[in-house]
């Protein structure tokens, strides 16, 4: 709930109308690249790289539905498109939890869409009282910043082990660096040089 | 307008990126260098996302004590390590940036 309300007043303070804030919640349902997205459409960036931007930001979302698939790969399509749907950092995060302990658990599904329907319901409420109440806090509060922490809030854990570490460390190394090209391309540009750092320093030693 | 269209390619990259490997025939495999970079990419973006707001002050490098976002950012990573709670850490980060904002 409260990342989801932080989602909402960010949003709105990075200069988005809360009615898009609360369908782009419905629509894209996944925060950090609605933050983003909405302090690149505020500071005018052209539409084609605030796309490019939300599909590196939400690249991860590949990787979760590679771990879901040998649970969910020979279901009926629209069970299939409704677990694609409902993927997300938490509710992977959960079920992947227990499908680990309870490998043949023939509730896999049941179990997925229920941590999934109410991690949804609570976020989308969360969006939308943050973009409600959002729209009405004094900008002398400095809301605006509250995307970045959230984002350092979401990073820092990820760093486990000295691969990721690297692979952040070369990200914002190249972020900085890279500022000043156009159509904010240095988002894609720290993305790659961070897997690439990541690969680099989580490679085997060789025999 | 830019909004609309913004909010419609999102939700469709982002479905598209979601439902990827659920959507695909079961006898495709994953390449395996992608399998290896793709758990590299939640912390590379989520930091790139981060560090220009916290390290540049008019589109400079600015890490001198003036800069009160380099702070605010250095007790928000603190908290974040330590805790790991979202919403702590957006709160001792706002927190900061207020008091050292008051105190330069």
């Amino acid at each position: 709930m409260p990342f989801g309300l932080v989602t909402g007043v960010a949003m709105v303070a990075s200069g988005i109308a809360p009615l898009a804030a609360i369908l782009m919640s419905v629509f894209v349902f996944a925060g950090a690249s609605m933050i983003a997205s909405a302090q690149l459409l505020a500071s005018g960036t052209p539409l084609v790289m605030v796309l490019l931007a939300t599909a590196f930001i939400n690249l991860r979302f590949m990787m979760y539905s590679a771990t879901l698939r040998p649970h969910f790969g020979r279901l009926p399509l629209g069970w299939r498109m409704l677990v694609g749907y409902l993927v997300a950092d938490n509710v992977v995060g959960l079920s992947a939890g227990r499908f680990a302990d309870h490998r043949e658990d023939p509730a896999k599904l049941e179990f997925f869409l229920g941590v999934g329907s109410v991690i949804w319901l609570v976020w989308q409420a969360g969006v939308a009282a943050g973009a409600l109440l959002g729209a009405g806090l004094p900008a002398s509060w400095r809301l605006e910043f509250a995307a970045p922490l959230a984002f350092i809030a979401m990073s820092v854990p990820f760093i486990r082990d000295r691969a990721m570490l690297a692979a952040a460390l070369a990200a914002g190394l190249t972020v900085i660096l890279a500022h000043d090209l156009p159509l904010r391309l240095s988002i894609p540009a720290a993305a790659l040089t961070g897997m690439a750092a990541g690969v680099w320093f989580s490679r085997r030693p060789k025999p | 307008m830019t909004v609309w269209l913004a909010l419609a390619g999102m939700a469709l990259i982002t479905f598209a990126l979601r439902a990827s490997f659920l959507l695909l025939p079961p006898h495709v495999e994953t390449p395996a260098l992608l399998r290896r970079a793709l758990p590299f990419v939640p912390p590379a973006v989520l930091t790139a996302l981060w560090a220009p707001e916290v390290l540049l002050r008019g589109g400079e490098p600015d890490f001198s004590v003036g800069n009160e976002h380099l702070l605010a950012g250095a007790v928000a990573i603190a908290v974040a390590w330590r805790w790991r709670r979202t919403f702590v850490t957006i709160i001792a980060g706002l927190a900061s940036l207020h008091l050292f904002s008051w105190l330069t």
